[in-house]
């Protein structure tokens, strides 16, 4: 496994010697690459010395975090999927949680979803250290997650879905009082469902995603955790999807949402969490770092074929001079410094 | 659940969508065709294959429409239509028991054997049968959840199996007669129902129906929600207040409506009730549909299968039982012959989905009506079985092309 610092302290590629790249023309001050490639963090466990909705400055500063994950570590066997991760979610904030492939996002989320519990490091819910065994502990808890294959029968209609296993009077189905309540989530979401009584199979990807989220929601939880929601989605209904996020944001959640799309990140985080080879490998500000940095951090590296092409396209703007990047930013240089 | 975070019903609005419950005749229409577009074709196919059969037989031989022969076709589906409401549960649930056949002719040769030959109480050898199907559907329940065989090879084995145990029960004579004044036999062939009472029946359907749908309904406008019209309502009631009374009329102009069927109709309702209207129900169609999902959901998936194969077997004892008792006899051919594939094939032509998860229990009564009509108006033609076995083959085959036409639209309604 490579040590994700050796980036940091092995600095040996001929762009160092390049004038830094600038972000896209309209986004947040351009950054040295040299800093970005600062954002290298705690693969040693305990350092929870900062909250991170503090931070992202959503609503002027939460005391503590919703949830708060540390030292978190799994292995399959021989493979270390997750070495020491920190994670840190308040109340109403988006975090995306993002990575290469088999950098543990999945397997993050499961330990939080009880699918697969850790094997040290400790979960705080709501201030009590808590542990997640199961799926229905997570949910008793409060944590409600929506894998990526949405889990939803196609068959049955948006309210048989919503309710499944939960149903009203199971010897005589109360489907009027499902209906409206099924009804007022998804108007509550904003969600634009054709009709709660058409089965999940005439729905669109982004309409089934609006119903598996809105069928977590049922459950009140506190947190919601979203596998990859608009991976499989055109822009329109990403939109839609993303829309849904910050709708849950404004109910209060938090979120977790694993992403690919930078963009995607972009437009709906508050906080992106970077994970890279099972360690964290960064928390930044969603408004002030751009996706080149983010791509920085998720490869591990600026120099590879992703950042080249991203620079490339940056063009003349990377002429600019660069400035001290603010708010987490910052903040994670101090803390890979220690 | 106390814990669903929404406003009371009051607060509803009901203006979520356009297209939900239909309100009158149009609406029901236009919802209709939706549905269909949407991949979900329900009963509408067999009931327009129902139509067409009735026509052509009718054309053939004017025999076929007569009270006389209505009346026979009504008694005479209800064994295998019985047994194929069984067959449903098991295909809701994505599954299949293709031993149905033989295990209606062991449960017919256990009740003969025990009633006639070692002179228990006619209930209680039916009883003893029912509870030995009931028993050997568990235990392909255990074969399949412990140990993941898949349920037709299971049933493939039981098929063969009960076969032996059947020609073993009944013993090198092959064939057991029940006597012609036992209440099994005359239940399965002179018990009909006095027209009067018959009559009342279809009033209290009807009035059922009115009453079912106007409670609905006024629930429904209580809570903000778009709900069926009272004209509709009125409608749809004295339709069927005049349908079955004009059936109960035409019957009885011969031997009338016989108990066995009504006693076919009432397994329909309740297992129709059951799918539709209870928490079960809902989880069997999610077993079908998506069995992760299901699962994820808290349902215990383990034991809707179990559920599902115990039905099934019990149903298939029941109607092996009444075949018997129509033919007053249980021998080597009873469950027999395309007894089997008649029962699965009724399940699909009704419009049960082998895929799993769509479908309904009214699908196993129209599905043995649209068989025993080709079946009967063949023989009227004094035409052998070949026929039948051609006929019903490309029925069957129709039905399920229609079942893999749907599930492909679905797919492409999906995408929209
Ligand atoms: N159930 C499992 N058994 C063995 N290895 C696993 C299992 N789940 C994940 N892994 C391994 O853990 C690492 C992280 O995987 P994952 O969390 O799925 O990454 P991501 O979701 O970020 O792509 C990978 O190397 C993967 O092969
Ligand atoms: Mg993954």
């Amino acid at each position: 496994m490579a040590n994700p610092g050796g980036v940091l302290l092995v600095p040996i590629h001929e762009e160092d010697a390049a004038p830094p790249h600038g972000s896209p023309p309209s986004g947040p001050p351009p950054l040295p690459t040299k800093a970005s490639r600062r954002f290298v963090m705690s693969s040693s466990p305990p350092s929870p010395t900062r909250s991170v909705a503090a931070d992202a400055g959503t609503s002027g500063g939460t005391p503590a975090p919703l949830l708060s994950l540390r030292g978190i570590s799994k292995s399959f066997g021989a493979v270390a999927a997750l070495s020491g991760v920190d994670l840190d979610v308040s109340a109403g904030e988006v975090v995306a949680l993002v990575g290469d492939n088999g950098a543990g996002k999945s397997t993050l989320v499961k330990t939080l979803s009880g699918v697969h519990p850790p094997d040290s490091g400790t979960i705080t819910f709501e201030s009590r250290e808590v542990s997640v065994t199961s799926p229905a502990a997570a949910q008793q808890l409060g944590i409600a997650t929506v894998f990526q294959d949405l889990a939803l029968c196609e068959n049955l209609n948006v309210i048989e879905n919503l309710f499944l296993g939960r149903e009203l009077r199971g010897l005589r189905l109360d489907d009027v009082t499902m209906e409206v309540r099924s009804r007022e989530l998804l108007k509550q979401l904003s969600a634009k469902i054709p009709s709660v009584r058409v089965p999940i199979a005439g729905l669109s990807g982004g309409q089934r995603q609006t119903v598996a989220i809105a069928r977590s929601l049922l459950g009140d939880p506190k947190v919601i955790i979203l596998d990859e929601p608009t991976a499989a989605l055109g822009v329109a209904q990403t939109a839609e999807v993303l829309n849904l996020i910050e709708r849950l944001r404004e109910r209060g959640h938090g979120v977790i949402m694993i992403s690919h799309n930078m963009a995607d990140v972009k437009a709906v985080a508050d906080t992106v969490a970077v994970l890279r080879l099972g360690r964290n490998n960064g928390v930044f500000d969603a408004a002030t770092t751009s996706a080149e940095e983010l791509v920085a951090a998720i490869t591990g590296a600026t120099d590879n074929e992703v950042t080249r092409r991203a620079l490339r396209s940056a063009g003349a703007a990377a002429v600019k001079t660069p400035a001290q990047p603010a708010g987490t930013t910052a903040d994670k240089e101090g803390d890979a410094d220690e | 659940m106390s814990d669903v975070d929404v406003r009371p019903p009051a607060a509803a609005t009901g203006t979520a969508g356009a297209a939900d419950e239909p309100s009158g005749v149009r609406g029901a229409f236009s919802a209709l065709t939706a549905r269909m577009r949407g991949g979900d074709l329900g009963v509408a196919p067999v009931v327009a294959g129902l139509i067409v059969i009735w026509t052509v037989m009718q054309i053939l031989n004017p025999v076929f429409l007569s009270s006389d022969n209505l009346s026979n076709l009504t008694m005479e589906m209800v064994p295998v239509g019985v047994i194929s409401l069984g067959v449903v549960f098991m295909l809701l649930v994505g599954q299949i028991d293709l031993s149905v056949g033989s295990l209606s002719g062991v449960s017919a040769a256990v009740t003969a054997v025990l009633f006639v030959d070692q002179g228990f109480n006619p209930w209680l050898a039916v009883l003893a049968a029912v509870a030995l199907a009931c028993l050997i559907g568990w235990v392909y329940a255990q074969v399949f959840n412990r140990f993941g065989v898949p349920s037709f090879v299971i049933t493939l084995a039981g098929l063969l199996g009960f076969l032996g145990l059947q020609l073993h029960v009944l013993g090198a004579k092959g064939a057991i007669n029940l006597p012609f004044d036992s209440k099994l036999v005359t239940f399965a062939q002179l018990d009909f129902v006095p027209p009067w009472l018959a009559y009342t029946l279809v009033v209290i359907a009807a009035a059922a129906l009115y009453g079912t749908g106007q409670a609905r309904a006024s629930a429904r406008r209580k809570a903000g929600l778009t709900a069926t019209s009272q004209r509709m309502l009125v409608l749809r009631s004295v339709a069927v207040l005049a349908g079955l009374a004009l059936a109960v009329w035409y019957l009885n102009r011969d031997r009338g409506v016989g108990w066995m069927f009504v006693f076919f109709l009432a397994l329909v309702l309740v297992a129709n009730y059951v799918l539709t209207r209870t928490k079960y129900g809902k989880a069997v169609y999610a077993v079908g549909g998506n069995v992760e999902a299901a699962r994820r959901a808290g349902i215990n998936v383990r034991t809707i299968y179990t559920s599902a194969f115990v039905i099934c077997t019990t149903l298939a004892a029941i109607g092996g039982i009444l075949a018997a008792a129509r033919l007053a006899a249980a021998n080597q051919s009873t469950g027999a012959g395309d007894v089997n594939l008649n029962a699965i094939a009724a399940a699909v032509i009704g419009g049960t989905s082998l895929f799993g998860g769509r479908g309904g229990a009214w699908a196993s009564l129209l599905g043995i009506l649209v068989i025993q009509s080709i079946s009967n108006g063949l023989t009227l033609l004094n035409l052998d079985s070949s026929y039948r076995f051609m006929v019903t083959g490309v029925v069957l085959m129709l039905a399920v092309a229609l079942d893999s036409v749907a599930r492909r639209s679905r797919a492409s309604a999906g995408r929209a």
